[in-house]
């Protein structure tokens, strides 16, 4: 065994890319939930961002215009959900399962003829003598725009929910949707719009998958990424600063079992593995044992609203 | 509960009524079903055996019809895909995958008169199951011997999903052909616990590349290795179960393809023809099963050629890539000089040759 094979902030820039796809994923979930909708369809519609990023990417060699399309994707997916769950009053849980799984079909019909294919390189930002700052300027200052995106977005979205007007009609949606209704709060509308934001989010993370961290197109690529996001809502305790905590912990296990794996360390793979669930169980029973509010979650989260007055 | 129960009794009774005389007698026509483990789109292991299944349809033509199902997990759910398989009417399902072996034999129990082909297995507890293989470590060793000769910083690399026999002979034969022409060099395995699951084979690429390896092979289905090996110059990389083109010539500098259209198309044909029989196949490149997809012109003129010298003799039957003086893992004599491994010995592969560091895991 030979740890000092492993340079750590090497190991910690990598770890940041990896959070990358799940960090933006769940930060679009949190708005949704936050809103009281509870979307399963984040892997459907991360896949699909993966796929039309892709497929624009290639198609016109940009990858800017490909995470464009792919966040247009993701967005139109949840338009779906959003006209369902919202006008159709169907049941959250069954329409985001459904949407996942017609995800999954859905960009493996589209993604026919771009198995094989590479995408345009996307090249990291240079900061010049910055980026050869030692420790600092290998782990923060040598990455692509999407990550600073990325990481910029957890204190936007902090502000945006907690510092504004906007945020707390929100939050006064999810929490209590009769109150803000009766408020003249347009309940529906405002939900749409979180959906969507949700969806663009999840089709970012889904495009920074396929055009960035993996970088290529299969079936089925996100493998589960997309539910990872769902549990990174909840171990963040729909908090974003947290979330990105949880994000690093979740994409970083996986880059550490394998870094030491590489160094010749024996690890017990299957507990690592499952170590960021088990943690997200132990968060839940901390949270619902102070009392009080269940685990912080948004009052009114996974229940329809119908206006009847 | 019940409908289940009259099904599977009703196709019992079917299978009894029927079954004895079915087995003997040619077909006019014939179902073939596969099980695909990862969708065919994953570009290596499944994109391949789906080839071969067309294969059996433009073969047969209209006497053959083909139906598949991608991404069945291995487990419980691959024992109702079969069960369903069986019942709508499918008279040969090839199941692609290791972890198939004991749903394969389960519903093999109940469906006498199905014939079932079961990869890279080795039990056969009914009559109508037949397993079947490559020896894919013939693929390795050339490959061994290309990246012995290349790796510049003696580290390579290999991407191993699940620790079994099939994995293993891979690592020794790459491990021991790159180390016959290069001592100094050093291997690290990684197991990423997944047939396909592109974002963490691209991680453990990528973790094995920051710890100073250039060559990595992966034992994995999708090209993610090689599309994160693209990102650092030098890195150079093998195609795996299919040639993966698009990579070339670097990092991808050679490929060993899986070629199962010959053993498809042999195996439906004894079918029709009533001759169907249990068996045990395991060929490799003498039979063209495995083949090494062309290498490119980054690997230097005498490797290429001392390469291709390795698969000639391979083809041939004059070569064995398992052929002793080989010690195990812990320095106990394996083979003798000159002794090469028997069969049995390979299919239940679970230790290292001598120079590999670290556990396999349990």
């Amino acid at each position: 065994m030979d740890l000092s094979a492993i340079n750590p902030a090497v190991l910690f820039a990598s770890l940041i890319v990896a959070a990358t796809p799940i960090l933006l994923a769940g930060l679009g979930e949190l708005v949704v939930e936050k809103a009281g909708v509870l979307n399963l369809g984040v892997e459907g519609m991360m896949i699909v961002g993966a796929i039309c990023g892709f497929a624009v990417a290639v198609g016109t060699g940009s990858p800017f215009l490909g995470f464009v399309a792919g966040a247009v994707g993701g967005a139109l997916l949840s338009l779906i959900f959003a006209v369902l769950t919202q006008y159709l009053l169907a049941n959250q849980v069954a329409t985001g399962l459904a949407l996942t799984l017609f995800g999954l079909g859905f960009s493996a019909l589209i993604g026919q003829g771009y198995v094989g294919i590479k995408p345009p390189p996307v090249s990291a930002l240079t900061f010049g003598p910055l980026s050869d700052i030692p420790l600092l300027g290998t782990i923060l200052l040598r990455h692509d725009a999407m990550v600073y995106l990325a990481l910029l977005a957890v204190p936007g979205l902090w502000w945006a929910i907690n510092r504004t007007r906007m945020g707390l009609i929100l939050r006064a949606v999810g929490e209590n949707h009769d109150a803000a209704h009766a408020l003249g709060y347009k309940v529906v509308h405002i939900r749409l719009a979180a959906i969507v934001f949700g969806g663009a989010m999840a089709g970012l993370g889904g495009a920074y998958l396929s055009l960035i961290r993996v970088p290529l197109w299969t079936e089925g690529m996100t493998a589960g990424a997309g539910w990872i996001a769902l549990a990174l809502v909840v171990f963040a305790s729909w908090k974003p600063g947290r979330l990105l905590l949880g994000a690093w912990l979740f994409g970083g296990i996986t880059v550490l079992q394998l870094n030491l794996q590489a160094a010749g360390a024996r690890v017990p793979v299957e507990y690592l593995s499952m170590s960021p669930y088990v943690i997200t169980i132990v968060v839940l029973v901390v949270m619902s044992a102070r009392g009080g509010r269940a685990a912080g979650a948004p009052a009114a989260l996974g229940r329809s609203f119908h206006a009847t007055h | 509960m019940i409908r289940r129960t009259l099904l599977a009794t009703a196709a019992l009774g079917m299978a009894l009524a029927f079954g004895g005389v079915a087995s003997a007698q040619a077909l006019d026509k014939a179902k073939a079903c596969f099980v695909y483990v990862g969708p065919i789109g994953d570009g290596g292991w499944t994109y391949q055996h789906h080839q071969g299944a067309l294969a059996v349809k433009e073969a047969y033509g209209d006497k053959v019809e083909i139906a598949w199902q991608e991404s069945v997990p291995e487990g419980a759910d691959a024992e109702r895909v079969l069960t369903q398989m069986a019942l709508s009417g499918c008279n040969i399902i090839f199941t692609t995958s290791f972890g198939y072996m004991d749903p394969t034999n389960t519903v093999a129990a109940k469906f006498p008169n199905v014939k079932f082909e079961h990869a890279t297995g080795f039990k056969r507890d009914h009559a109508n199951v037949a397993t079947y293989d490559a020896r894919f470590y013939e693929g390795r060793a050339v490959i061994g011997h290309i990246a012995g000769k290349m790796t510049k910083s003696n580290k390579i690399g290999y991407i191993g999903s699940f620790p079994i026999p099939e994995v293993i002979q891979g690592i020794n034969s790459y491990f021991l052909h790159a180390k016959k022409v290069n001592p100094a060099v050093e291997i690290s395995v990684v197991w990423a616990y997944t047939w396909f699951d592109p974002a963490k084979e691209a991680d453990a690429a990528k973790a094995l590349i920051e710890q100073g390896v250039d060559v990595i092979a992966a034992h994995t289905d999708s090209t993610a290795p090689l599309a994160e090996a693209a990102k650092t110059p030098g890195v150079i990389g093998f195609g795996q179960a299919s040639d993966m083109a698009a990579y070339k010539p670097s990092p991808r500098v050679a490929s060993i393809i899986d070629n199962w259209a010959p053993y498809y198309v042999k195996r439906v044909g004894l079918l029709l023809d009533g001759t169907w029989e249990q068996a045990a196949s395991w060929e490799g490149m003498p039979g063209g099963e495995v083949e090494i997809g062309e290498i490119t012109e980054a690997v230097p003129a005498d490797v290429k050629a001392e390469a291709e010298a390795m698969i000639a003799a391979i083809t041939a039957g004059t070569y064995h890539p398992f052929t002793g003086p080989i010690n195990k893992q812990d320095g106990s004599a394996w083979l003798k000089d000159g002794e090469v491994a028997d069969d049995g010995t390979l299919a239940g592969m679970m230790f290292y040759v001598e120079g590999i560091k670290g556990d396999i895991p349990k």
